[in-house]
């Protein structure tokens, strides 16, 4: 029994990875952590996955594998896709010599995230191949097959994941472990150097290679297909949507549908024309931002006939949230199942996430709303983290938490542009991620903000993932950038201390220029 | 045979252990299994329930539909009530009596009246048999071997599984959680 994670992992290291390269982020961290600990188990295979310090990095730095002639794996959640769509745009140009497979796990329902983005959208956006898997089986297949279909295409291959495939065990049947490629350097580098003239004639050859991506799609076994003679109305179901489709249609009271589920992108042309050939009504039940419902329409143009579609777009389907068995019995007209009476709605209360009693942060939070107490002119622009639970009572103690590492330059560039007190607080786990590049611009710019760095020495919301640097490390890259040394502050949050950390805070507060205060406590549970 | 099933409780409470001991039972007997968990934000003391699904046929939702669980296994009395909604309609719930009061808690009697309210769901005093035991974290075990006397499949596998899984902590440890066990078997 492997989580989806666990499934995506073992099928990289079946067929034959070198090195997986990741950032922590629900609903992708478990992924790496397999790798690491199969690597820790079985030193001789020779599989290096270490955290790597942003999204960008680790995605460059599974490219240098491939590019080398080996096959790696990148992984980390949805939003980590926008850190790295920089090198991941350019690598559609570059191509991939050594297999690259790209595994972005989504969070729609964000249980866990700041939005509900759609990795196949990535994808599409590339032109490169896309599998999607649905169960742990799956997972573990596709992925294996993603390194094949890199290799075949010379392409970096997308595998999207979900928050409830990441985490739903499965029992998963391994086939056999492909060896390492061995290194070998490319004999023309003309298309790794994405200059103009060089770009143009790879952005052609990935154009050309479209048809062969539809081919692919078109007979690949996953895209099932199944015309019920008579039926008048058809579904086409993707992702997790197939599963909830699946799930309703086996007590559908007898009602029968013609149905494909699409499982690979480019879509399966053929079978998309196959199954509208027989319907008057299609429905489309996607998890994610609808996709297929806004290319179908081309589809349905060619037959000539009048197709109703009905799915997010129409409003028959969510547009928000997860999918599950319940909506879609909605969208297929089926009755709800019974349930027993609910009879409890207004005894339950809602328990949100709250920070471990005795958690360094809450002390920072204390000393900072101290500091801050009976300043009108002050934002406290923080970051993503534990520490973003500061916004709740008790502590009420931050206003803005928009992506890693934000909170730097919002809170500079607020400081610069008028603010009295302009702070920024972030873990340093987010500061090493986004952080240093704003800091070091807010340094040099002379800009009055004060960055409070919680240092907890891990990576703690993920579950206590290695942080790169920490400690005097992290003091000296600060100091390294140029902050004046009377401006970094370090301080221990303990209770006790709340008044000298609040007034350590307010000095550099008032003064004029850049400054950092680092609370340095270990995370409670890494103890 | 089909049964839903829901575990649920608050971060911390080791939900997703006896989540898996299940789904890995059954999946060695050989049914098809799938068991979802939650990881990440809600897990620093929010509410978490992990779905586990088992069935002789196929089973295609990692979640299970509202209606159709079977059983809602609740370490904690008010995190069941939050899933009363998922039970089919000969559901049970049965409930550990211990409450988590790091919020705005409502009135305890509600909780546990509101429980009982739902036919055939039981209220165990796990406070007073993990008191027994001399063990404050054995909530979890004990309703597991309630849920286990409730299904009446699994209870040979679970205890060799207890004995497996505990193996690396210690003997004494091992004999706690097999008394848990037993003592949720024998007092529903």
């Amino acid at each position: 029994m492997l989580l989806g994670d666990e499934a995506v992992a073992f099928g990289a290291i079946h067929a034959g990875i070198s090195a997986a390269y990741a950032y922590p982020g629900t609903p992708a961290t478990e992924i790496q952590e397999a790798v690491q600990k199969y690597s820790a188990l079985h030193p001789d295979a020779k599989i290096k996955a270490d955290w790597s310090i942003n999204e960008k990095v680790a995605y460059e730095e599974a490219l240098g594998c491939s590019l080398i002639g080996l096959r790696s794996m990148v992984s980390f959640k949805h939003v980590g896709l926008n850190v790295a769509a920089d090198p991941f745009m350019s690598s559609m140009i570059t191509g991939a010599n050594g297999g690259l497979a790209v595994v972005p796990c989504d969070d729609p329902g964000m249980h866990s995230s700041q939005n509900e983005q759609d990795s196949r959208f990535y994808a599409f956006f590339a032109q490169i191949p896309c599998l999607e898997p649905i169960d742990a089986q799956e997972a573990y297949d596709m992925t294996r097959e993603a390194f094949d279909i890199s290799e075949r295409f010379k392409i970096p291959v997308m595998v999207r994941s979900v928050a409830r495939l990441s985490h739903t065990r499965g029992k998963v049947r391994f086939s056999g472990e492909q060896k390492q490629n061995k290194l070998k350097i490319p004999e023309n580098f003309t298309g790794w150097n994405v200059l103009p003239s060089n770009a143009r004639a790879q952005y052609d050859s990935l154009l050309s290679k479209q048809a062969d991506f539809i081919k692919w799609s078109n007979s690949h076994p996953a895209n099932r297909i199944h015309i019920e003679k008579g039926a008048a109305t058809g579904v086409i179901a993707t992702g997790l949507g197939f599963n909830y489709f699946m799930e309703a249609a086996s007590s559908s009271g007898g009602a029968s549908y013609s149905y494909l589920r699409v499982a690979t992108y480019p879509v399966p042309e053929q079978k998309i024309r196959e199954l509208l050939k027989n319907v008057s009504t299609l429905i489309v039940i996607e998890e994610g931002n609808p996709l297929i419902e806004r290319l179908i329409w081309k589809y349905i143009a060619e037959t000539g006939k009048k197709i109703a579609v009905k799915g997010k777009l129409s409003g028959d389907l969510p547009s928000a949230g997860e999918l599950n068995t319940e909506s879609v019995r909605v969208v297929l007209g089926l009755a709800a199942l019974k349930s027993s009476a609910a009879v409890s709605s207004d005894i339950v209360r809602g328990r949100p996430p709250q920070l471990c009693k005795g958690c360094p942060h809450a002390d920072t939070f204390y000393a900072l709303n101290k500091a801050l107490a009976g300043k009108t002119e002050k934002v406290v622009f923080s970051d993503i983290g534990c520490y973003t639970l500061g916004f709740y009572p008790p502590f009420k103690a931050i206003d803005s938490c928009v992506c890693m590492g934000a909170s730097v330059g919002m809170a500079k560039a607020a400081s610069e542009n008028g603010l009295k007190y302009s702070v920024a607080v972030l873990g340093e786990s987010t500061f090493n991620h986004s952080g240093i590049t704003p800091m070091l611009e807010g340094i040099k710019r002379k800009s009055p903000f004060t960055v409070i760095i919680l240092d907890n020495s891990t990576t703690a919301m993920t579950g206590g993932q290695d942080t790169i640097c920490i400690g005097e490390d992290l003091e000296k890259v600060v100091l390294g950038l140029g902050l004046e040394k009377e401006h970094l502050r370090v301080v221990n949050p303990i209770p006790k201390n709340l008044d000298e950390n609040a007034a350590a805070i307010l000095q550099e507060l008032e003064y004029e220029g850049p400054s950092v205060v680092i609370a340095r406590r270990e995370c409670l549970q890494i103890r | 045979m089909k049964l839903d099933i829901i575990f649920a409780g608050v971060g911390g409470q080791g939900i997703v252990s006896i989540a898996s001991m299940l789904a890995f039972a059954a999946s060695e007997k050989g049914f098809a299994v799938k068991q979802n968990e939650v990881h990440g934000m809600a897990q620093r003391g929010g509410s978490v329930a992990c779905h586990v699904r088992i069935s002789d046929k196929s089973v295609w939702a990692g979640i299970i539909p509202k209606g159709s669980a079977d059983f809602i296994l609740s370490i904690e009395p008010m995190e069941g009530l939050r899933y009363a909604g998922y039970l089919s309609p000969s559901g049970i719930i049965i409930s550990g009596n211990q409450p988590v009061k790091n919020i705005d808690y409502p009135d305890e009697n509600r909780v546990i009246s509101a429980i009982k309210k739902h036919e055939g769901s039981v209220v165990i005093d796990t406070a007073a048999l993990a008191d027994k035991l001399k063990n404050t974290k054995a909530a979890n075990i004990i309703l597991l071997g309630a849920l286990i006397k409730k299904i009446g499949l699994f209870g040979p596998e679970m205890e060799s599984l207890i004995k497996k899984r505990f193996a690396s902590k210690g003997e004494s440890v091992v004999d706690i959680n097999l008394k848990a066990f037993n003592a949720g078997m024998s007092n529903i």
